[in-house]
């Protein structure tokens, strides 16, 4: 499978990374040459096979739905690029 | 006392409590040693005092009594684990100054034994990579050279830093993480050894994510003993990582009888690639000789899905990728980008991630992104899964058939130059993890051990892959394999 321009700036917009118009089509050939690697996987007879989604056959471990170590307000925001009163602050997102 | 950095864990452990070192003695080594290091590049963080802080602690313990086998032990931690209160990057621009408020599960249990911290280490970005030219801290530079050459060459990856320090005796012992051959090739490419344990057997809690279903962590180390030490202290059930194996932990070392005889070793023939150097053949062929003379029997053996494992885990660890580092948005930790006038959020979470994240973790995410897409999902991702449960029945079958390890080269070929693999196809740097991706995928325990050097006098390594949830078996084997190796090379200082 081959990837052109136009589904490289998809794919870049989908990862949300900033990709200069100019270097598209750089990223769509790699990104091509990578699936291209990728395509040998067709040659293997999947059918009736199940996909592995767990390494290890377990059924996933339930607790009681409590507060555990609540009350880290100061230690959550400590590292944040910008905190204001309490919380994480960023630019506008609703106008 | 100048060279109490080049003592393996187990000696010092034993002099520590016959009073014939001190942990600060000890400690002090280290923290010389690291000093006089910059040139391996080993090391983003070092933590001499606080290293003190810990040894002074660790002797008032070992005095006391009762003290663990880890209390007062040196280590390089990887810049992968969070370490509270010490910079904790992943070797990436995007978490640029992240402090984490919490430990790792596995940093904490080594802390609460006793052990001591002398910095954090070097690595690939997120981990991804095979040669740690992807750090945003620069690569790492291995202690080793070739005979009569300065060229620079790579300790690996991503683990590279960890191998670097501890080959170089910068540490007594480094924690690693391996996600498809992270801790085993670098351990390869520096003569020491490096296990990957059973997925479930380390809790992954407080160790910065890259694919989920397939990072493991382990110890990075001198010798099979000292692997075995580390492992016990880090191993067992963490409520915090659902994923982690609610199972006793045996003692490692105990199990470190070497007798071998009548075990069953397999030699997987998909392992014996086109164009292999013959060093890599010839060293497998010794190993498995050992093997044999040690008592147990040498098996041929098929995994006939083998050459599927590359193309599945560079869907699966993408795609696992791209979802775990979508939390890198500029927000709540790290870097973020500054605006222009006009723009918005989408502006700054597009723009943070450009700027943070180096090029090949772009690639990956992006890739993650594309396989995970409507209308690829099903032909990439989920097709990858099938192939991934077929590449585990191949083991399983193996295993069925009273095979109790199989022996395999840890990598295809020493270490290479750095900035050697700078212009080819990433597709083949994704070469290197061919014989150790195949584990991460299984979720088998795996170790690297130093099997001889090549003609250029640089280290080569064999692996052992074991049952899960056997790796006390696995370290046994590995351990009749590295008497019988008797591999005494060291990287001659430069640096």
């Amino acid at each position: 499978m081959s990837i052109d321009k136009e589904t490289a700036r998809r794919v870049a917009h989908l990862a949300r990374i900033e990709v200069a118009d100019d270097h598209l089509e750089h990223l769509a050939e790699e990104l091509s040459g990578i699936l291209g690697f990728m395509e040998q996987l067709n040659e293997v007879d999947v059918a009736g096979v199940e996909p592995m989604t767990s390494v290890t056959p377990m059924r996933l471990p339930r607790r009681a739905d409590l507060v555990i170590e609540g009350d880290q307000q100061v230690a959550i925001l400590k590292n944040a690029p910008d905190a204001r009163e309490g919380f994480f602050a960023v630019p506008k997102v609703v106008e | 006392m100048s060279e109490l950095n080049t003592l393996t864990i187990a000696d010092a452990r034993d002099k520590l409590r016959t009073k014939e070192i001190s942990a600060v003695e000890l400690t002090k080594a280290c923290n010389a040693a690291v000093a006089a290091s910059d040139a391996l590049n080993a090391y983003s963080v070092k933590t001499p005092e606080a290293a003190l802080e810990q040894a002074v602690a660790a002797d008032v313990w070992i005095a006391a009594g009762d003290a663990p086998d880890m209390c007062g032990i040196p280590l390089g931690i990887k810049d992968l684990f969070c370490t509270k209160g010490v910079n904790s990057q992943a070797a990436s621009n995007i978490l640029v100054g992240f402090k984490p408020e919490y430990e790792s599960t596995v940093t904490g249990k080594l802390w609460d034994q006793g052990a001591v911290m002398l910095g954090k280490l070097n690595m690939d970005e997120f981990a991804m990579g095979s040669s740690n030219e992807t750090s945003a801290y620069g690569p790492v530079i291995s202690p080793w050279r070739r005979d009569g050459s300065e060229v620079a060459l790579t300790p690996g990856g991503s683990s590279g830093g960890s191998a670097a320090a501890v080959s170089g005796d910068l540490c007594l012992g480094a924690t690693g993480t391996d996600t498809g051959g992270s801790i085993r090739q670098p351990a390869a490419f520096t003569g020491i050894v490096g296990v990957k344990p059973t997925y479930g057997r380390v809790s992954r809690w407080g160790t910065i994510a890259f694919a989920s279903s397939l990072d493991q962590a382990g110890p990075m180390t001198k010798t099979v003993r000292d692997s075995a030490i580390i492992l016990s202290a880090i191993s067992g059930h963490d409520t915090k990582d659902s994923t982690s194996a609610d199972r006793a932990v045996p003692d490692f070392e105990a199990a470190l009888t070497g007798d071998i005889s009548g075990k069953k070793i397999g030699i997987p023939k998909e392992y014996r690639l086109d164009g292999m150097p013959e060093e890599i053949e010839k060293i497998w062929a010794q190993g498995a000789d050992m093997l044999r003379d040690a008592g147990a029997e040498i098996v041929d053996v098929s995994l006939p899905h083998t050459k599927y494992a590359l193309p599945a885990y560079y869907v699966l660890a993408p795609a696992e990728a791209s979802s775990n580092l979508a939390r890198y948005d500029g927000v709540k930790f790290g870097h973020r980008a500054k605006l222009e006038a006009g723009e918005g959020i989408h502006e700054m979470y597009a723009r943070t991630r450009a700027e943070g994240f180096g090029k090949e973790v772009q690639r990956r995410v992006m890739i993650g992104a594309y396989v995970l897409s409507a209308g690829f999902y099903d032909a990439y991702y989920r097709k990858a899964q099938r192939v991934r449960t077929l590449i585990k029945n191949d083991f399983e079958n193996v295993y069925a058939a009273g095979v109790d390890a199989i022996l395999t080269p840890a990598t295809p070929s020493a270490a290479f130059g750095l900035g050697e693999m700078k212009n080819v196809d990433p597709i083949k740097m994704y070469l290197n993890d061919v014989f150790t991706v195949t584990v991460n995928l299984a979720g088998l325990p795996g170790v690297s051990i130093p099997a001889g050097l090549d003609a250029q006098g640089l280290p080569l390594g064999l692996q052992l892959i074991g049952k899960p949830w056997e790796e006390a078996d696995m370290l046994n084997t590995a351990f009749a394999l590295e008497r019988s190796v008797g591999f005494a090379f060291k990287a001659e200082k430069w640096w």
